[in-house]
């Protein structure tokens, strides 16, 4: 097997979004990834098992997504860069071990190619045990995706903590010109375990229970451990600057917030209301946790009223009225839009229905 | 009245030191499991083993959920704590991502045979050049002594109270026969630490797996079969009989398969 | 035959009775039978531990079968004769 490099960052390609997603994560530095087919995810575990062995990496087919997250989980324990992923069923086996990759400390990419938008809570909330939080980052197209795969390894290598990349059908199925940025090689972290501090009377541990032998006592002191990893979530939560997109919200009267694929639709809505003379104006929460609130709490200062457009039943319409907290009633225009195959297509998203919805909100 | 020696101090006499009281990859000694439990003997076996082989410095030993779990703690070598069931598939990432490594997955049957059978299958399929190691007592010890999927028939447990029924609660699954079976496996054999004759061959077993991982002879495996009084309700001295009648009677120790025929 | 009986002594231990949980496994384990747990006596945490007799070997049956490592085993470098 000839190692041949993933391409240098310069000349655009067509690619489908899937594609794009597995060559930015070799670019970010990815050298294990695990998966476990299953729609819309299955082309980004495709790629990565074609192109991750030619740059050296390791791509496993899992038997099940448990296994995937677990070994996802073993590779990362060696500083290896990691990701695995699936949809948001597949997600839902992982969330255990979610959890205690979180206890133990680890970085971890996770991609959610979910169906429509119902994972919302699930990767923003999390679906484990405990108290633990995940940055969750949520591109609108192929595009932002390649930035916030990279911007994610980053992360999740600053705080040792998973982070999850929400995407969907649309982004993994529609293809654009897109430029994949120049690889970038990884330090191996000194936490990292590869055998080598065995008998030296200090050999490392990685553990959801600890992250260091006690030489003084018996076992493990679980509660030390937990509160150190909420000091550490608390202080990645503090230091993570949320991102959104924020267009014509100074003069507007009403504003409209969306996120992932649906959020490039309401944006084009928006847009073509704004020309018709309407004062309406748009935000598109990128990182959905931190979710950024004192951005939506100040731009909505005065606004007649909010509008959230989701594709799901209203999970993201939480955070926006927290962050409103009243000071404007906010109104939910989205709702569940699936097509019959049940994997994400929304006959919804037609920036005309959008139109509609948010010029009835107005009306109010 | 027979006089007893002195044991408080190393003899005076000249000697040499046979047996210390920890092997040297055992840190701590100090632990907090049952009076007559047969883990920290396995444990002791397991690194006697390693450090015989010389692989110290290239180990990772990936643990399960059980009793077991905080002895992790007293080890020298490095640990990679997983979930209950799912050690097998983070030693195949370790290895996979560190070939140079030496993994082992020290594990209980409830961790193994009850909670984590697929992954250990799947690992095992897919000759994963790891060696799991499965402390079988044939109960959850650290719930107290509750069936797990190598209970044997008859076995009282507090979850079969009775003693295991078959046509209540099925039948023990004999993992090391299963395994023996799949081509990716290497090595197989199930050992016992209730008798010293017993820990000596389970130690040589031990060494036949290791070797087998340090060949890339594929997925390599050791049952150890252990003692858990305190979860089967007898007398720490009744339990190594207790073994030999119940557990070893089912799941027999030997040698189940050997590709190196070493 | 004097009732002065004399065992051959080939090794001996030092326990660290503190560690004992008086699991009797080794009194079992010991092929000359020459551990006996005490009767009355108990440790620091309450449990009986073994006392060792004369005609030890040295064959390390004890440390190799306890779960609390309470075992150190020597070999003498002479057999010690031992009147009991």
């Amino acid at each position: 097997m000839t190692l041949r490099m993933a391409p240098q960052a310069k000349d655009p390609q067509l690619l489908q979004g899937s594609e794009a997603i597995a060559d930015a994560m070799i670019a970010a530095g990815c050298r294990f990834f695990s998966g476990y087919p299953m729609t819309p995810f299955t082309e980004v575990l495709e790629v990565m098992a074609r192109k991750l062995p030619e740059v050296g990496g390791v791509c496993m087919n899992a038997e099940s997504e448990l296994e995937a997250i677990g070994m996802a989980w073993g590779a990362a324990a060696t500083g290896t860069p990691s990701a695995t992923g699936s949809t948001g069923q597949g997600l839902s086996l992982m969330q255990e071990s979610l959890s205690e990759i979180t206890l133990a400390r680890l970085p971890l990419v996770v991609l959610n190619m979910g169906r429509a938008q119902g994972d919302y809570y699930q990767a923003t909330r999390g679906g484990g045990h405990g108290d633990y939080r995940h940055l969750v980052l949520s591109p609108a197209d192929a595009a932002e995706a390649i930035d916030l795969i990279g911007l994610a390894f980053d992360l999740t290598e600053r705080w040792r903590n998973p982070v999850v990349v929400l995407g969907d059908y649309y982004l993994a199925h529609t293809a654009r010109s897109v430029t994949i940025p120049a690889m970038k090689t990884r330090e191996t972290p000194e936490w990292a375990l590869d055998g080598s501090s065995g008998g030296t009377r200090h050999a490392k541990l990685i553990s959801p229970l600890g992250t260091a032998k006690q030489r003084d006592d018996v076992g493990y002191d679980i509660a030390v451990h937990y509160a150190d990893c909420v000091a550490a979530t608390n202080e990645m939560i503090a230091n993570v600057e949320p991102l959104a997109e924020v267009e014509s919200t100074d003069d507007a009267e009403i504003i409209v917030l969306a996120f992932g694929t649906p959020g490039a639709y309401v944006r084009a809505a928006v847009r073509q209301l704004r020309s018709d003379g309407l004062a309406v104006g748009f935000i598109r929460p990128i990182t959905l946790f931190p979710f950024p609130s004192d951005l939506v709490a100040r731009a909505t200062q005065g606004v007649k009223s909010v509008a959230v457009y989701e594709n799901n039943q209203g999970q993201m319409l939480d955070d926006v009225r927290l962050a409103v907290l009243g000071n404007a009633p906010v109104h939910f225009i989205g709702g569940l839009s699936l097509d019959s195959s049940g994997f994400g297509i929304a006959p919804d998203l037609e920036v005309s229905v959008l139109v509609d919805r948010i010029r009835e909100v107005a009306a109010r | 009245m027979s006089t007893y020696l002195p044991t408080d101090n190393p003899p005076d006499e000249p000697s040499r030191l046979v047996d210390d009281f920890v092997p040297t990859l055992i840190d701590v000694g100090a632990h907090h499991l049952c009076p007559g439990c047969g883990e920290p003997i396995a444990m002791r076996c397991v690194m006697e083993a390693i450090d015989e082989r010389e692989l110290t410095a290239r180990s990772v030993a990936v643990f399960g959920i059980g009793c077991y779990t905080a002895f992790s703690n007293n080890l020298d070598i490095e640990v990679l704590q997983a979930l209950h069931g799912r050690a097998p598939s983070l030693a195949t990432g370790v290895k996979r991502s560190k070939p140079s490594t030496i993994v082992v997955t020290i594990q209980g049957d409830g961790d193994m045979v009850s909670e984590g059978l697929q992954e250990v299958l799947h690992a095992a399929a897919r000759g994963e050049n790891i060696t799991c190691i499965m402390l079988n007592n044939g109960v959850f010890g650290e719930t107290g002594g509750h069936m797990t999927a190598t209970t044997v028939l008859g076995q009282r447990t507090k979850t079969s109270l009775e003693g295991r029924d078959a046509a209540l609660h099925g039948r023990p699954i004999l993992l090391s026969s299963l395994l023996a079976q799949i081509d990716g496996t290497a090595f197989v054999a199930r050992g016992a630490v209730n008798s010293a004759g017993n820990v000596a061959r389970t130690k040589k077993l031990l060494l036949r797996a290791l070797t087998a991982q340090e060949q890339n002879a594929g997925f390599s495996f050791v049952e150890i079969l252990t003692m858990c009084p305190t979860g089967w309700f007898i007398e720490t001295e009744e339990a190594p009989d207790y073994l030999n009648d119940n557990l070893a009677a089912v799941h027999e120790p030997g040698v189940l398969k050997d590709v190196l025929g070493q | 035959m004097s009732d002065k009986e004399t065992v051959t002594t080939r090794g001996t231990l030092v326990i660290d009775v503190d560690a004992c949980k008086g699991c009797n496994l080794c009194i079992d384990a010991c092929p000359p039978g020459v551990l006996v747990m005490t009767d009355i006596e108990v440790n620091s945490r309450g449990y009986r531990y073994p006392q060792l007799l004369a005609g030890c070997t040295g064959c390390k049956a004890c440390s190799q079968i306890c779960p609390d490592f309470v075992f150190q085993v020597y070999k003498y470098d002479t057999p010690q004769e031992h009147t009991s």
